[in-house]
This record gives C-alpha cells, structure tokens and sequence, in this order.
C-alpha cells in the first residue's frame, strides 16, 4: 500500500512537471529574454484553487484599481474559491462595498478616458475573448518606450494605452530591435523593425521566477472569473457521459435483442 | 364493436362498459379521435426497408435536436433580455447567475452546430442513394426548404447575444442583400429597420428566432414527414420495397417501423447524446467554431475583429462569395450554390438511384463534391488570403460542376444492374 | 410479436429476455430523462441575482419615534416596524377570546416571536405586510376606538376587511384566518434591526 502511494505520488510528481513549460524560468537572462515571445504558453490549470486565489489577491491588488469584473459578485468570488466571509470582507472586498455587490473598479469612466484615452476594458470575459496566452504575453511583454506618454510599449498589444504597472515588481526592461529587409512588390525592397530580444534594465521587487509565478495566478483566476462554472461542468460531464454509455449499450442490446428476428 | 385498421384487420375494442378503466378510456379516445388507426398506419404497421445503415440514423436524430433546440430556446427566452443595451448581459446572467443557466445555453449553441451536422449527413444520404429522385422530388424539396429555413434561424440566433461576431456577422450577411440591383440599399434599410445595425434589427430578429421561423420549421418538418410516409422511404439499394408485396399485402423487404426501427433509432440516439455530452461538458465552444471568441466582447460599431467568419456551417458558402471580386456576382454565386440543391431531382438523369449500382462517373463526381464542399468549408474559415482566394476559386468551379455537369454524366455512366430484392445481411 | 415474411417470431426465452431488457432500458431512459428534466426546472429558481436582491435589510431604528411605524421593503414585501408605546403594549391583552389563534399556534413566526407580543422585544413590533388572506397591504389604526369603541389598536385591512391587532394577531370575524407572518429579524447592535437574518443565519 506504501509503495503503491509513493509511486503513485511520484508519478503525479512527473505529471505536474511534464507539460511544456517556459524555458527556465529561474535562469535570470537566459532565453527568457528570445524573440519567441509569442508563443510563451500561460500553462495554468483553473482547478488549481491555491492558484486561483492567489490570482484573486493579485487582482485586487493590481488591477481592481482601473479594471472592473462586472459580471462576478463578491460572494461568488468567495463561495468558488473557498474564501471565509470574513478573509473575504477583509481582505478583498473594496470598502463600502456589500458582499453581493458586483466587482466594479473606483475608477470612474470618464477620467479614465481622460487620463488613459481608453476605458480600461471589464476583465470578466477577457480571458474567452482572447485566450488566456495573449494575456499571459500581454503581461509579460511591456517594455520601456520613452516615445510614448505612458513611457512603455507592449510586444502583444502594440501602443497599448495601458501603462507598465507591474514594473514594480516585475522590474524594467528594454526591446531590442534590429532591422529586417522585406522584399516588396516589384523588386524593392523595405525595411521592418523586428523584435530581437529584451535587455533586463532594473529589477524589481521579485525574482523572474516569482513574476511568473504572479502573471500565471492572475491569468489563472481571470480564466476562472471567465467561467466560472467551468469546473463543475467537467466534473458533472464525467458523470453524464458515463451514464449515456450505460443507456446506449442498454438499447444496443434491446437491439440486437428485437433484431434476430430479422432475416 | 371493432375499428379498421390501416390492413382491413379488424381490432377489437370492447364493447362500452365493459373492460378496465384504461381501455375504456381508450375506446372514448378512439371513438372522437383517429389514434390506433394513426399509430397503426404510421407506426406499428407502416413499412420501411429492412436494410437502413448507418446513413439512415439522421432524419430520426434531426428531429431529437430539434426538440432539444425547441426546449432549451424556450427556457433561454425565460431568462434573455432582447435589446441593445440589455442582450449581452443577460446572456452573462444566464451562464453566471440562473440555476443551471450555464447547462441550457450550451445545450442550445451545441445543438445548433449538431443540427447542422445532422442535416448534412442527414442530405448525403440523399446524394449517396438517389432519394431525392420520383417520387421523392417533393419530399426533397420540402427538405431543402427545412434547410434553408433552418440557416435562417441560425444566423438570426447567432445575432441574440449581440457580441462582437453576431453585430459584424449581421453587418456582412444584411449588406450582401445590398447587392440586390436597384431596390438592394432599400432592402438593406428595410431588413434592419435603423441606418446601422441596432436595437430595431436585434429585436425583430428575435421575434422571428423564437416564433415565426420555429413555426415555419415545425410546419415544413411535419410537410417533410407527411410526403415520406406517402411514398415510404429509400433504401441503400435503390430498390422500391412497395413493388414487391407478400400474400398479406406488406412488402417483402420491408419490416413494422416499431418496434424493429424505434428501437434501432434509440441506439442512434444514445450515441448522439454521448458526443453531445462530451461537446456540451468538455469543450463547449469547441475551438472557438461553436462559439466564436470575439463573440465574448460586447458589439462595438467601431471596433471589427480581426477575421470575419461566419459559423462553421456557413463557410462553405462564405468561401464562394470571397473567392469572387465582384460582390455582386459573390452574393448571386452564394445564391446559387444554396438553390442548386432544389434542381437535383431533375439533373439527375441515371436511371439507378444508388450509388452502390452507379459507375465511375457518379461516384467521382460525388466525391470531389464532397471533398469541395468540405475544402471550401475549411477556406471560409481562414483570413482572406490570395493562396485561400485562388483554392477556393477552384473549389468553388468543383462544386458547380457536380450540379451542371450532372444531367450529362448520370446519363452516360455505366450503370451496375440493381437487384430485385434489397441485399440484407442480418445483425 | 409482429409475424409476416421477412420476420420471424422468437421462442418463449427470448420473450422473457426481451421484456427484461426492453424494461430495463426503458427505467434507465426514465431515470435519465428526470435527471435531464431537473436543471430546467431548477432553473425557475431565484436567480443569484434575486437571492442578491433578498439579502438581509438593516432598518436605523434611531429615528423611528415612539407609536411611529415604518416600511421597509425586504424581499420585495413591505415590512411593518412598530415602535409601541407602554399604553400599545397593554392593549395588545385582554381580548384573546376575540382572536382566531390568540397563542399563535396555526401561524407562521420564528421561535422568539412565539410568544403574546409576537416579538423578542415588547418595544418593537416587525412583521411581513401582507394580509393573511389575499396578501392587500393592511392599514394601520393604532389608536383605541379608532373602529369601534372597542377597537384596541392595530390593522385593518382595506380589500376585504380584515382586522388584527397589535402584535398582529388576527380576530373572529375577518376573512384572514392566521396571524401576521413575522418574518426572521435580529438586532445586531443597539437600535439597528436586521430584518432576514437571525441567529439562525441569512433565511434561505
């Protein structure tokens, strides 16, 4: 029984670390840093709840402030993921707030619009509408562009109107670009301005390891506020299928049962 | 007393007072309304050929999710807000905050998509064993009908949730109307009730998803059932089972619909119901081809995604309009290629319906129909490239050569001589 | 058994085989077919934004002055909250033989409001608004003799006369056969009162 759990255990162990991940991501200036960025995978498993709740800490720490989760209520937030009322009211709730409330941001609209240009854009569908990858890229491409008036740039999203507010923890960082001839039509030839690599500038208040580990936490509970059903579907799906397979060879036998007298 | 059934037999009822409660009542019943004799003749002793496969699952399939769309509409309605301002949170209301909300909308987005599936397989059988041929010409019209009908209904239920793809979606299907000459900017106009596509044109599209077209569908299918059962049903062989009757009047080839093909029917329907369930549980929007991603941003008037596509099931078509650069021949083309359907009991000029008793020439024709078909599906998908414009060109020229060149090659074909009797082997 | 050429019938085994299985289907269809038919009829329940809605209501008693009453709305049901003076208190007794279900037995009310006041405390009265009978909204005659010169002070209903008195129990002679409902409530602090909630938690 002790060896069966341990190999049991082990072979979870293996499992966990199979799928392909980001090239070490401890390796601080290694291939992190290639022109591969956009196919950086968010490799993020919703039903890991101690993630999701982590990403909910992150949210409200980071985005809540310009970022709104208009179709999620607080409650909800608190009953998906295990959160006591009182943790929850605490700790994530905004002041003011009710526990049924919605999760809306105390930025108004209008100065957004103002200050940014844009609405910062709800977040509840983000993750369907564009696939939790982009987001995972979005958050891990800014870079410093002192063109622009928020003074960064962003590989996924490029002249995003959002400015690099994660750079206090995930630290500064240039783009390299070199140029690229393009043949043209008839013979010419133009140039292009190709992303090469990113020059770490300053670091911030986390390693590149935990960065990751913060972006893929908060992609993680966007994923989960994007459906947050999406659990209990797979879980009752198992059951509903296994019923159906039940039924289908019951009537296949029925079947074959009324069919032998056919000739 | 006793009442005639379908055969002359007679079926003894018993006589009034008599009897349990039950057969009294069915004899009440029977007295003002025809059921045993409907059952009778429709069901326990109509005929249908002994040797369906497995082509022959999806007419009884298309009628499951038809209930299935018809039940799981009416609960959305309970819930849905039709209107600009009101439609796309209510959606969100139905997957996040009413009671296994979540279950009923993707029961419906994936039936859609199974609807569709089916009435493919569902017109192949058709293509494969001639039923659409005399006297089955009217049964396949009123099919075609249900299938024009049906896209209908799915473009206006894409067009509900009033996402990013249903206001684009509607943007592009309205405006090929434009093509119309002369009176097509009017008709534009009139379609959407408004100079852009707004509130007016969300909620007349939603009187006719959930009323109007239902209505004409259930009129149409039960039309559909009502020919087939005139004429009976086709077979793999080709064969007409009525021509060759026993000494009791039934055909020979042929066996009771209940219980040999109910039962056989629920098999089909247990299957379905599985590879709906891993659909509906495990990947609902299927890739994004059930439900379409920039579907999950709110309409934007100033905002267009990245690729325009219509759902999977239209992108045969989608592919015939962008291959051509005239949009006006585009939307004639598209026309075309959905009515061309309607013609085939007449191009056909083989004097075998099968294909199992056609020669070479029918069954390439069919196959490169089928593998264009499928091609210009997997084109209508993709962005509008020059390499996807140029395949699709060919696809498209494949495609309406099945239909013109049909009336030469059915005739000429070297055909296999068909047998008297249906081939059955038992299983 | 169906018996023409082309299909042959089957022998006494097979009938019993064929029933067994034919039933067997058919009760695993029908188990599924409930299954199925739940999540649509669970569906009709209160969405999440209803029970949002139907949360519990807090009501600043600081400002409701003896003798005065106010309605706030919990549920989507008006509420009556009664501040009763001394002299309302003691004309809530003396005329149990006048009422339907003076002790309260046949109506519906938490446990601490079980008792002659049908409240916690004699101070304040909180009950559901809603005539037992036909659910109009009843009036309030607080005064004595407002009525009749035996009138001792409560409600009276407008749509088919129903009469209850001040702790909300219901007398001989209306329509309505059972007391006031009074709804769950408690007193979190010092003059708040939670109307849905008490120590029971939020009601359901």
């Amino acid at each position: 029984m002790r060896t069966e759990a341990l190999l049991a255990a082990a072979l979870l162990a293996v499992a966990a670390c199979a799928p392909p991940r980001l090239p070490a991501a401890e390796e601080e200036g290694g291939a992190r840093f290639g022109a591969d960025w956009d196919s950086w995978r968010a490799d993020t498993n919703v039903s890991d709840l101690a993630s999701v709740q982590r990403g909910a800490r992150n949210f409200v720490s980071y985005c809540l402030g310009c970022h709104s989760l208009k179709y999620e209520r607080w409650s909800r937030l608190g009953a998906d993921l295990r959160i006591p009322a009182e943790l929850l009211e605490k700790d994530l709730v905004s002041p003011g707030a009710k526990a049924t409330d919605y999760i809306l941001t105390g930025m108004p609209a209008a100065d957004a619009e103002t200050w940014f240009g844009k609405v910062p854009p709800d977040l509840s569908l983000m993750v369907r509408a564009r696939g939790k990858d982009y987001i995972y890229q979005f958050l891990t491409t800014f870079y410093v562009d002192p063109a622009r008036e928020t003074g960064a740039n962003n590989l996924a999203l490029p002249t995003t109107a959002m400015p690099d507010v994660l750079s206090e923890l995930e630290g500064l960082k240039a783009a390299e670009f070199r140029t690229v001839a393009r043949p043209g039509p008839g013979g010419t030839s133009t140039s292009e301005q190709v992303f090469d690599h990113f020059e770490p500038l300053t670091p911030g208040r986390l390693s590149l390891a935990q960065y990751d580990g913060f972006v893929r936490d908060t992609v993680n509970f966007l994923d989960y506020v994007s459906e947050p059903t999406q659990l209990e579907r797979r879980q009752l799906g198992v059951w509903v299928v296994l019923f159906l397979l039940l039924f289908t060879w019951l009537a296949w036998l029925v079947k074959r049962e009324y069919w032998k007298d056919v000739h | 007393m006793t009442v005639k059934t379908a055969t002359g037999a007679a079926a003894a009822l018993p006589k009034p007072g008599t009897g349990s409660a039950g057969k009294r009542f069915w004899a009440w019943l029977n007295k003002r309304m025809p059921v045993d004799q409907f059952l009778a003749t429709q069901v326990t002793e109509y005929y249908a050929p002994k040797n369906f496969n497995f082509w022959y699952f999806f007419g009884s399939l298309a009628g499951v999710v038809l209930v299935l769309q018809l039940v799981t509409g009416i609960f959305l309605t309970m819930f849905y807000k039709p209107g600009e301002a009101t439609a796309f949170d209510s959606v969100q209301f139905i997957m996040r905050e009413v009671d296994w909300g979540w279950l009923i909308r993707y029961l419906h987005s994936s039936g859609a998509s199974f609807f569709f599936i089916v009435v493919y397989l569902h017109m192949f059988r058709a293509f494969l064993y001639g039923s659409y041929k005399p006297p089955r010409e009217l049964l396949w019209l009123l099919g075609v009908g249900v299938y024009l009908a049906l896209m209908a209904e799915a473009f206006m239920g894409y067009v509900l949730p009033w996402g990013n793809m249903s206001f684009w979606g509607a943007q592009v299907i309205i405006n090929l109307f434009g093509t119309i000459p002369g009176i097509g900017p009017d008709i534009v106009l009139w379609i959407r009730g408004d100079y852009g596509i707004a509130d007016a044109t969300l909620n007349r599209f939603f009187s006719l998803h959930v009323a109007a077209i239902p209505l004409a569908l259930l009129g149409l299918v039960a039309l559909h059932l009502v020919a087939l059962h005139e004429v009976g049903s086709n077979n793999p062989d080709g064969v007409e089972i009525k021509e060759k009757v026993g000494a009791d009047g039934k055909p020979l080839d042929g066996i009771a619909f209940h219980p040999y093909y109910t039962v056989k029917d629920f098999v089909g329907i247990g299957v379905f119901l599985v590879l709906l369930a891993i659909v509906v549980f495990f990947v609902p929007t299927f890739g994004g081809l059930f439900l379409e991603s920039p579907n999950f941003e709110p309409a934007n008037p100033v905002s267009t995604p990245a690729d325009i596509t219509p759902v999977w099931y239209f992108t045969p078509y989608y592919a015939m309009l962008r291959a051509v650069p005239d949009q006006r021949i585009g939307a004639l083309l598209l026309l075309l290629a959905v009515m061309a359907f309607l013609f085939m009991p007449w191009l056909d000029r083989s004097p075998v319906k099968s294909m199992r008793y056609r020669g070479w020439m029918s069954r390439s024709a069919l196959a490169i129909f089928v593998v264009s078909f499928v091609a210009l599906g997997y084109l209508g998908l993709q962005p509008a490239q020059p390499v996807y414009v140029i395949l699709a060109r060919i696809f498209a020229a494949l495609y309406f050569a099945y239909f013109l060149l049909m009336p030469f090659y059915s005739k000429l074909d070297p055909v296999k001589p068909v047998p008297e009797r249906v081939v059955y082997h038992a299983h | 058994m169906a018996d023409h050429a082309g299909v042959a019938g089957g022998d006494e085994v097979d009938l019993s085989r064929r029933k067994f299985l034919t039933r067997a289907t058919i009760a695993t269809g029908a188990v599924g077919a409930v299954f199925a038919a739940v999540p649509f009829i669970e569906s009709w329940s209160p969405s999440e934004r209803a029970r949002a809605l139907g949360a519990p209501v807090t009501v600043d008693l600081s400002k409701l002055e003896p003798g005065q009453m106010t309605l706030p709305v919990w549920r989507r049901q008006p509420i009556f909250v009664v501040r009763r003076t001394p002299d309302m208190v003691k004309r809530i007794a003396g005329h149990d033989n006048e009422l339907k279900d003076p002790e309260s037995k046949d109506s519906v009310q938490p446990p601490y409001a079980a008792n002659d006041l049908r409240s916690r405390t004699p101070e304040f009265l909180v009950l559901i608004a809603v005539c037992t009978h036909l659910g109009c909204l009843p009036k309030q005659r607080f005064d004595a003799g407002e009525l009749s010169p035996s009138w001792p002070g409560g409600f009276w209903c407008p749509c088919h006369g129903s009469r209850f008195d001040l702790a909300g129990r219901v007398f001989d002679g209306s329509p309505a056969s059972v007391n006031l409902v009074v709804p769950p409530y408690s007193f979190p602090k010092e003059q708040l009162l939670l109307i849905g909630a008490d120590e029971k938690g939020a009601a359901t």
